[in-house]
């Protein structure tokens, strides 16, 4: 299959997958609360008023109307009224989300050196302690929950040594550099999180690229270790690494929910956890959809970089 | 039509299974990481189950006039903003926890995997549209997508072992997906098809326990996930509810203090999540790295 032919395939099964997302996401925030009047007043409320506010929010009206209305406006950018802040949500959005894109690009650029650095060095090391050391460390870091690796760095680095700070908003016009001096810490949970997953992709993969037939090869050659560490292993090694890092993207902007409500960040995570609270389904909806929407385009991205990057598929030779 | 020499066959291959039976689990008691899981789960266990009759003071009343006091002989682990014994608090806080996480676990397995083999059987249409809404749904993050069912639905510990069971079965049903599709080409299932059984009896009766391991592989680590699940709804007020002294509730009650400097109402809350989790997730690799070697 050419290239381009890959590229509509992929861009059609995102459109597939995000429009049975928005079905999700709509029937969860419409359909599970029977009625959404009631959701919001509460079980003593008035039954009149219950009405009332139903019609007042078009709830009333038959449910094809109501997700055609909601999705037909999505799509064009307006993303109704939150019901709390009595005003669009759409700014709302795409604030929390810049900021939280902040956030995640510290992550990231702390995350990605680390995990690869430590997969390749314990795949050069494989079977020795510190191999093991890496691994296990891994382990245990990825499957803790941020908001317990973040109260403990709270504790350390916040209030027992007084490093950095322990809210993430940095003051107003604060110039890029303190801005990321705030985020620092905020990030380490995240960090945490991922480099388990970066780390053992990039160790398994190094190990197979030290197996492979092209490395022995190149020994044989003569190559020095450098060149064919470089050139011959970590270039075919890296590859499966891309499509995790790029899927982790997805989960980082989701699992920023916890992060940002810990160090009282306003994102996009801190933005569906107050809709939450309030039963602000509009917001709800919208925060959510943002959020596959990011992560299915990441995914639909890894994807097309890894295809673009990878000669056997680029050239055709197989599917 | 048995004669002597199929029998000892058959006994040699029963043997054999046997041995390799004994094998793995010899080579799991041999694993420290396995045992030293095994051990922390099950002190955790011990805690859930017997807790509340061993810990030395009311986990639920404190002492107002005793409130955010610092560990000493009286409190180990000090007292919290209500005046309640933290240690008795975080010993009794393993029960809710360890019984929502698995419930949900069991549940998403069990979905899962009828869904899996039923997609996995009839492959075709049926397992095109599942994997659609499968692919779907894993779009979003677990959190996300169980904090606004529980928004719709009302939070109780029965509705978060329903949504996280829910929003397992995709996952295990993926799993299970797989490891059928690959035994369905198999000789005795098409025996079966001859024999005219019908295809719920063959996915069920016939396939299903030859997919038990990849089943109990992605169980263990699901538990892992729940628990991990189970403690962060908690932390951000849409999981268990007060007057539970679980872990993940008792952080979020609490870690506005630590600026303060009352660094133990939340440290050994955030420990206790930490080592059962590195627990479960240990015991999980063990059973993974046992069963596929």
């Amino acid at each position: 299959m050419s290239f381009s032919g890959l590229l509509l395939k992929r861009l059609l099964l995102s459109v597939v997958t995000l429009w049975l997302l928005s079905l999700i996401v709509f029937a969860g925030a419409q359909l599970l609360p029977g009625d959404v009047g009631r959701a919001i007043l509460g079980p003593l409320a008035d039954a009149r008023a219950v009405a009332n506010l139903n019609h007042q929010l078009g709830a009333d009206r038959p449910l094809v109307v109501q997700y055609l209305d909601w999705i037909g406006h999505f799509v064009i950018g307006d993303m109704s009224m939150s019901y709390t802040f009595r005003s669009p949500v759409a700014p709302f959005i795409i604030n929390a989300m810049l900021n939280s894109l902040k956030l995640a690009a510290v992550a990231f650029a702390l995350v990605v050196p680390l995990g690869i650095g430590g997969g390749v060095w314990a795949a050069l090391h494989v079977g020795r302690p510190l191999d093991r050391l890496i691994s296990v460390i891994g382990l245990s870091a990825t499957v803790l929950p941020e908001f317990v690796t973040g109260i403990v760095l709270i504790m350390i680095f916040g209030v027992w040594l007084d490093w950095l700070p322990i809210t993430a908003t940095a003051p107003a016009d604060a110039d890029p550099l303190t801005q990321i001096y705030y985020l620092l810490l905020p990030s380490l949970p995240l960090v945490f999180v991922l480099f388990g997953y970066i780390a053992r992709m990039a160790r398994a993969g190094t190990i197979e690229a030290l197996d492979a037939d092209y490395t022995r090869t190149a020994v044989l050659k003569g190559l020095p270790r450098r060149t064919v560490l470089w050139r011959h292993v970590l270039r075919n090694a890296l590859l499966p690494t891309i499509t995790v890092i790029a899927t982790q993207m997805g989960y980082l902007i989701g699992g920023l929910v916890v992060v940002e409500v810990l160090f009282h960040y306003e994102g996009i995570g801190s933005l569906i956890y107050i809709a939450a609270r309030g039963k602000d389904f509009p917001m709800l909806e919208a925060g959510i959809l943002s959020i596959g929407i990011v992560y299915t385009f990441a995914t639909l991205a890894a994807d097309l970089l890894y295809s673009a990057l990878n000669p056997r598929i680029r050239f055709g030779a197989v599917e | 039509m048995s004669t002597p020499q199929m029998d000892m066959a058959e006994a040699r291959k029963a043997d054999s299974l046997k041995s390799a039976r004994y094998e793995r689990l010899r080579l799991l008691a041999r694993s420290w990481t396995f045992m030293a899981g095994l051990i922390i789960v099950l002190f955790w266990v011990g805690c859930a189950l017997f807790g509340s009759a061993l810990v030395p003071q009311d986990p639920f009343n404190g002492d107002l006039l005793n409130t955010l006091a610092a560990p000493s002989a009286d409190n180990w682990f000090g007292t919290d903003q209500l005046g309640r014994d933290v240690f008795s608090r975080v010993i009794v806080g393993a029960r809710d926890i360890l019984t929502v996480a698995p419930l949900a676990t069991i549940l998403g397995t069990i979905l899962g995997t009828t869904l899996g083999l039923i997609t996995g059987y009839f492959r075709g249409l049926v397992d095109e549209s599942v994997s659609r809404v499968i692919d779907a749904i894993l779009a979003l993050p677990l959190v996300i997508i169980a904090l606004m069912a529980l928004v719709a639905l009302g939070t109780s510990n029965t509705t978060v072992v329903i949504v996280i069971g829910v929003f397992f079965a995709p996952i295990v049903a993926r799993t299970v997906r797989s490891a059928v599709l690959s035994e369905r080409e198999l000789d005795y299932v098409a025996a079966a098809q001859l024999r005219g059984e019908n295809a719920f009896y063959i996915m069920f009766a016939e396939i299903l326990p030859n997919v038990i391991p990849p089943i109990l592989v992605e169980s263990t680590v699901r538990l892992g996930y729940a628990i991990f699940t189970v403690a962060t709804l908690s932390f951000i007020g849409f999981g268990i509810q007060p007057p539970s002294p679980d872990w993940g509730l008792a952080v979020s009650e609490s870690y506005g203090l630590i600026n303060g400097g009352y660094w133990w109402t939340v440290m050994f809350d955030a420990c206790a999540i930490a080592s059962l989790v590195v627990g479960v997730n240990l015991v999980a690799d063990g059973i993974q790295g046992a069963l596929e070697s």
